[in-house]
């Protein structure tokens, strides 16, 4: 029962966060909206490896957080800089 | 029971996901919401039991590609372009073909069936085999690396070749881009400017 009550809130704020994602005035909000996302769902699987008794789904959730880590790296590290000034600005 | 809500949720937010990069005219948003998308997807495939699939998902999908759609990204504008046409019989092309691949998955056997053609194959076989001929304890390994094991090879000398050559395009090292390159130095200082290509050359790789 509380298990499910902990997916219940992951998935409002998954909801949540695709909303923010969508809308974001500036790129960055979008950034951190998708991280979080990664980040929900992360916790989605380990509570799921939790409640079907099966501790190797948080490895598979050590490789999501490492590839979602470095997704955003990547996002940060191309981001056309000019541009996210003028969107600031907006 | 509980894994079937998870699994409408997931489908569900894959829905409301593609529907907002259909709308959305930002290309960076369209970029962050398609890793989001593969997310999802890998878990989805999670909740499955499909852990190999899911893993190539997420690796591809969601940390590989993203970065190459923003590598190409500082190429093009912020927005996409605003005139955007909505072709009816695409529309109509696409329904059909929805609705006919939605009728033929009702012929397909249900999840987990172990009667359904893919599991009364091959599948006993390497299942009963594959450890004591091999002795690699995941079937799914053993069945890539040693039954398809030319196979696999073949399949990674295409990504690699692939890869190289995308590298070769992104850093800029083909041939006319380096003969351009010569060129704007040659007129720079202009005294030896069929030199000046064949030092380049040599120089960039």
């Amino acid at each position: 029962m509380m298990f499910v009550a902990v997916l219940c809130a992951c998935a409002i704020c998954i909801i949540m966060l695709v909303v923010r994602a969508s809308k974001g005035p500036s790129a960055f909000d979008r950034i951190l909206a998708v991280n979080s996302i990664g980040t929900l769902i992360i916790l989605g699987i380990s509570l799921h490896g939790f409640a079907l008794g099966r501790p190797e789904f948080v490895d598979i959730s050590i490789l999501y957080a490492i590839l979602n880590f470095l997704g955003t790296l990547a996002i940060l590290r191309f981001y056309p800089v000019p541009d996210a000034s003028e969107e600031n600005k907006q | 029971m509980v894994e079937f809500w998870v699994n409408v949720f997931l489908v569900s937010l894959l829905v409301i996901i593609t529907f907002n990069i259909m709308r959305n005219k930002r290309l960076i948003a369209i970029v962050a919401l398609s890793g989001a998308y593969s997310l999802t997807a890998a878990a989805i495939f999670v909740n499955m039991d499909a852990v190999d699939v899911a893993f190539t998902e997420a690796a591809v999908g969601s940390g590989i590609s993203t970065i190459l759609f923003l590598a190409a990204l500082r190429y093009l504008p912020v927005e996409e372009a605003h005139e955007t046409r909505y072709p009816i019989w695409s529309l109509a092309l696409c329904v059909i073909v929805g609705v006919l691949l939605i009728i033929a998955a009702f012929a397909l056997p249900e999840f987990g069936d172990p009667n359904a053609p893919a599991h009364v194959h091959v599948a006993p076989r390497y299942i009963a085999e594959s450890y004591p001929l091999f002795h690699i304890p995941n079937v799914v390994t053993n069945v890539l690396a040693s039954y398809r094991g030319f196979d696999t090879l073949g399949e990674t000398v295409v990504v690699f070749t692939a890869g190289i050559g995308v590298i070769l395009l992104l850093s800029g090292s083909t041939l006319s881009m380096r003969l351009k390159d010569a060129d704007t130095k040659s007129e720079e200082n202009s005294d030896n400017a069929s030199g000046d290509i064949v030092k380049n050359s040599g120089d960039d790789t």
